[in-house]
């Protein structure tokens, strides 16, 4: 279990309505599954994935969330979680406000660009960062859209989003503090949970 | 005969005695059933599968019936040992649907009244008198609720009326490349296949079993016409491509040339003819036309789904133009908005709307996926 899920749950309620966003092979929303107890959708558009997720009991529905999230109705999921998605989606902006459409509350969770080393790496090499959390070359990877912790919360800012609470995570996670004093320069993840 | 086969299997009969109201108001005194079953009944009577068949189809889904037949059941690849419904585990039920020419009661059969073949004068039926006919076989058998009520296509549409009509006697439902109605164009195609049957001489207004003749020609290209819904455009190409069968595109050459995607068609519309009733022909493709789920339900689907308490998988095809992908998201769209459990996937594959009876490793391994979730609900 990633440590970012870990975190998300506490913030998900006992028995309520949990669509994941690119929702992997399932893991997370098994989880909540069976100690939350939620009623989970999972969408997702790799196919071994998918079979792994549905292998788990879970249900999954094939659909690509940057062709739209038209189909589901208004404020029909309690919350809506997207995990290490936003980077990768066409229209991260509009596929924040579609998911305060469909949920309640949502959850995002993204790697934070501005973090110490990334800086580092840029700034000394003068080259897109490569490394263990973001192993792709800028030419093929899936990571079309990366933001910073001042990025997302300017964004949210803009559009009215509320941020409800924040989590960061830094190096090392068992000892939060530098990344919850400095979160743009210390946070390797950021996590928040919003709502309208 | 292949290993991880049911193996030898003997259709059963089961006669029904008690009248049948069917959609149009006429009523059946007393019909028969044909159905074949493979593994066992566990002792809570949990685990029975029903699998429900399209347009063409009959009871002898899986296995063979003798030991040298050269060809098994029409789904042998999803049912069987090992198999996604898996006979080690499941109780399979596949019938010959009423109305049907493969030993059911149909316009082939007797009428009680006269004591002629029924012909023309076989009442009209709707997918939802299947469905009542299919739980009677249910209670015959001691089924209270299916594990699995599955189909595809004409049988993914008896799947969801199903879940509509006894909501409380199925625990999964399975749609496989189907649709919540036929669209224009489908119901065109099957108006092209009625007309090629009655329009041919033999066919005497559908009294040909009377007059000893055989509309074989209209029935063939009925057959012909369907046969090229049920492929794509990729998997004609692969197949056939433009392979002459005999002469030559050549200039100066005299003899007409024959391709190959010819011969099969006719080969196909005559097997079919030799072995299928013109009459259910006509009373399934209209049984397809008639269907719409949601008719009643203010033709809102959704509102449709509310009525259903079980849960969902749908499964279309990429290359599939009869039902398309398309088609299947509408199924699913309404059960998301309807809040039910539902889980959707698109294969992709070549081969059309036949796609749902072949051997598609990521369609196998889905499919198998969810029916060991359907056994952990047994």
């Amino acid at each position: 279990m990633r440590l970012d899920l870990t975190h998300i749950q506490r913030w998900i309620e006992p028995g309520s309505r949990v669509l994941d966003l690119g929702c992997g092979n399932g893991e997370f929303l098994q989880r909540l599954a069976k100690e939350r107890q939620v009623r989970g959708l999972g969408l997702e558009i790799d196919p071994d994935k998918i079979t792994n997720a549905v292998s788990r009991g879970l249900d999954i529905v094939e659909q690509d969330m940057d062709a739209g999230l038209g189909n589901f109705p208004d404020q029909s999921f309690d919350t809506v979680v997207m995990a290490h998605a936003l980077q990768a989606v066409h229209y991260p902006d509009r596929v924040l406000e579609e998911m305060l459409r469909i949920g309640r509350q949502g959850i995002v969770t993204f790697p934070n660009f501005a973090h110490w080393r990334c800086r580092l790496y840029l700034g000394s090499r003068g080259r897109m960062p490569v490394s263990r959390f973001m192993p792709y070359n800028w030419y093929d990877t899936p990571n079309i859209h990366f933001c910073t912790v001042t990025d997302f919360e300017a964004l949210c800012e803009e559009r009215g989003i509320r941020i409800l609470a924040r989590d960061m995570v830094g190096n090392t996670p068992r000892r939060p503090l530098l990344a919850s004093a400095w979160p743009n320069l210390f946070a390797v993840t950021a996590i928040y949970l919003i709502s309208r | 005969m292949k290993t991880s086969t049911v193996g030898i299997v003997a259709p059963q009969r089961a006669r029904f005695d008690e009248p049948l109201t069917l959609a149009c108001g006429r009523v059946l005194a007393s019909y028969e059933l044909v159905y074949e079953t493979y593994g066992t009944l566990n002792s809570t009577r949990s685990n029975a599968v029903l699998v429900c068949h399209a347009l063409s189809g009959h009871h002898h889904a899986a296995g063979y019936h003798r030991a040298d037949d050269r060809k098994p059941g029409w789904w042998d690849e999803c049912i069987g040992p090992g198999k996604p419904i898996d006979t080690n585990h499941f109780f399979v039920v596949s019938l010959n649907n009423l109305g049907g020419c493969h030993g059911s009661t149909g316009p082939v059969s007797i009428n009680p009244e006269n004591g002629a073949p029924w012909g023309p004068d076989f009442p009209s039926l709707r997918v939802r008198d299947w469905v009542h006919s299919q739980a009677r076989l249910a209670d015959l058998l001691g089924i209270d609720c299916w594990a699995a009520v599955v189909g595809g296509s004409l049988g993914g549409m008896q799947a969801m009326r199903w879940a509509l009509l006894y909501p409380q006697r199925l625990r999964h439902c399975v749609v496989i490349a189907s649709a919540l109605r036929l669209s224009a164009q489908n119901i065109a195609f099957n108006e092209i296949a009625r007309q090629a049957i009655q329009s041919d001489p033999d066919f005497a207004e559908g009294h040909y079993l009377t007059h000893n003749t055989l509309p074989a020609k209209g029935l063939a290209l009925a057959r012909m016409v369907g046969h090229i819904t049920y492929l794509s455009d990729d998997a004609m190409a692969n197949k056939f491509g433009r392979d002459l069968r005999s002469g030559s595109l050549e200039l100066g050459e005299e003899e007409i040339a024959e391709f190959q995607v010819q011969s099969y068609l006719r080969y196909q519309g005559s097997q079919f003819s030799g072995s299928f009733d013109a009459n259910t022909y006509i009373l399934m493709t209209q049984a397809l036309d008639f269907f719409d789920l949601a008719r009643e339900y203010g033709d809102d689907p959704v509102a449709a789904f509310r009525t259903a308490q079980c849960s969902f998988l749908v499964l279309s095809f990429s290359t599939d133009w009869r039902f398309s992908p398309g088609r299947s998201r509408e199924i699913v769209d309404a059960l998301i908005a309807a809040d039910r459990p539902v889980t959707y996937a698109e294969i992709e594959a070549d081969e059309g709307h036949d796609a749902f009876l072949m051997p598609i490793p990521r369609y196998l391994a889905l499919f198998t996926a969810y029916m060991q979730r359907v056994r952990g609900n047994c």
